[in-house]
């Protein structure tokens, strides 16, 4: 059995590219769509390469049970939920340890964006739902979440922008795809505003070195400016004037 | 190339001066640049100018002098204010909205209405019927019953948004018959139009009575109203396109 932060015996770099043929700090190709969801308030899907995300947004909206009302504020709620056919082995449906986590720091990731205050005793309310798994799913889901938000109409301080960036093979490679998260020494999922330079999420699997720790956050801040820009382009382009 | 250069010093004989002088003035001044193109959309955390003493209006926030969008949405920036339009969102009450709203209850002293919106508002007893009403032997359905229709004002929104509603307003009404439909509430300028246009031309062409809500709500009555409803959903759907009353006047006249 191979354990994370243990190096495999899978060769993951061959002649200096990846498994998949990428370059070290090269994303998986980026398709990015709005307004996905009729029935939703707002709505993406995102695919990085083989890992595909819808998020949908229902909101601001009344808070029910009252008791969960907060009078200065409103909350966000986050449900982050991975289909049974997303994964190669049937995933049995329903809430696990995994997707409750994944939840929980999606929505720490996001809330810091939201002008939660305009909208006291209110919810907002996003559900990821991740179609097919080829890694990175949480950065493909908060990807998603955030253009759903901002198609939402919701308040926010900037768009969040989320990216893996890991060590394969003693490299320090971009957007890990499903092999490189299995089989790789170290994963890290980064989540940040790029317009304001801070940093909405980070946790790591897997043991580096603090100049290699150096690397993968400039990695990582480099790959979120590039999802960025194409973020930005898709939201724009929806309500482009003919 | 000859005859090439001959047609570009036509085009450029042709062009109106007065796009010439403002080339030169935002080349001068490129902060005004910025401003001309206002009607571009903007994102959140976009960065839409300088505060330069102006008022931080709607849907904006700053961070030391620099003024951000907070929304998806249209800047409205002149020089005494900086406003951003979102394109998209939920009904958020103010006072002196104009209202199309649902009865959802009917309590002691009032009703509640759902105004399409994450708050619900409270008529009062008071500020919905003008008579003297005994409340010990007066049920209020008789008034206004759940699920009847009501034109009103808000008349009060405190921080926590608690809502307030009132009858004393001369559009405010009982609506009777007729359906209502939802659309986005920061589409309902649209819908109006400049000084009521593209309202008006709906209510000729169809001959509907028409009331809109600035929450959203629609109220529609009358014989043509699939019409009406497909011309208000057309203007909600491409209310970011110009030219748009042309368009709706010959969709109404073929249709």
């Amino acid at each position: 059995m191979i354990k994370m932060g243990h190096k495999s015996d899978k060769k993951l770099i061959i002649d200096g590219k990846r498994a998949d043929g990428r370059a070290f700090d090269q994303l998986r190709e980026i398709e990015m769509k709005v307004d996905v969801v009729n029935r939703a308030h707002g709505s993406a899907m995102v695919r990085f390469g083989n890992t595909v995300a819808v998020a949908a947004v229902h909101g601001p909206r009344e808070l029910f049970p009252k008791f969960m009302q907060e009078q200065a504020s409103g909350i966000l709620r986050v449900r982050y939920n991975m289909a049974p056919f997303s994964v190669n082995d049937r995933k049995s449906p329903g809430p696990d340890r995994r997707s409750t986590e994944i939840s929980k720091v999606a929505r720490l990731s996001l809330d810091s964006a939201l002008f939660l205050e305009d909208f006291p005793k209110a919810t907002i309310d996003v559900f990821i739902e991740v179609l097919q798994a080829d890694g990175s799913t949480r950065v493909t889901g908060i990807n998603a979440a955030s253009l759903a938000l901002a198609d939402a109409g919701v308040p926010m301080k900037d768009l969040v922008c989320a990216c893996s960036v890991g060590k394969v093979d003693g490299q320090i490679v971009a957007d890990l795809n499903g092999i490189e998260d299995n089989f790789g020494e170290t994963d890290m999922a980064i989540a940040m505003q790029p317009g304001k330079n801070k940093i909405t999420l980070m946790q790591m699997d897997g043991i580096v070195t603090k100049d290699e720790f150096e690397r993968l956050v400039k990695l990582a801040t480099e790959s979120c400016k590039k999802i960025y820009e194409m973020q930005k382009r898709v939201l724009k382009e929806k309500y482009k004037r003919s | 190339m000859v005859e090439e250069k001959e047609k570009n010093e036509e085009n450029e004989e042709r062009e109106p001066s007065i796009e010439r002088e403002t080339e030169e003035v935002m080349k001068e001044h490129p902060e005004l640049a910025r401003e001309s193109v206002a009607k571009e959309v903007v994102l959140p955390g976009e960065f839409i100018g300088d505060k330069r003493g102006r008022k931080i209006g709607h849907g904006t926030y700053c961070e030391g002098e620099k003024v951000f969008s907070k929304y998806l949405g249209i800047p409205r920036i002149d020089q005494f204010e900086m406003n951003v339009i979102p394109l998209y969102g939920v009904y958020i009450p103010q006072t002196d909205d104009r209202i199309v709203g649902i009865i959802s209850s009917v309590e002691v002293s009032g009703w509640f209405v759902d105004i399409n919106s994450p708050y619900q508002a409270f008529l009062p007893l008071a500020e919905g019927v003008d008579d003297f009403v005994d409340t010990q032997r007066t049920d209020l359905s008789r008034y206004f019953d759940v699920n009847d229709i009501i034109s009103c004002k808000i008349s009060r929104v405190t921080k926590s948004k608690t809502v307030q509603a009132t009858m004393n307003d001369f559009t405010a009404k009982k609506l009777y018959g007729g359906i209502i439909i939802k659309v986005s509430p920061t589409k309902i300028p649209r819908i109006i139009g400049k000084g009521g246009s593209m309202i008006q031309t709906i209510k000729q062409a169809t001959k509907c009575d028409i009331v809109t809500g600035q929450n959203g709500v629609i109220w529609i009555r009358g014989d043509d109203k699939t019409k009406a409803i497909e011309a208000i959903l057309t203007i909600e759907k491409e209310s970011h396109i110009l030219g748009l009353t042309d368009k709706i006047q010959k969709m109404l006249s073929e249709g």
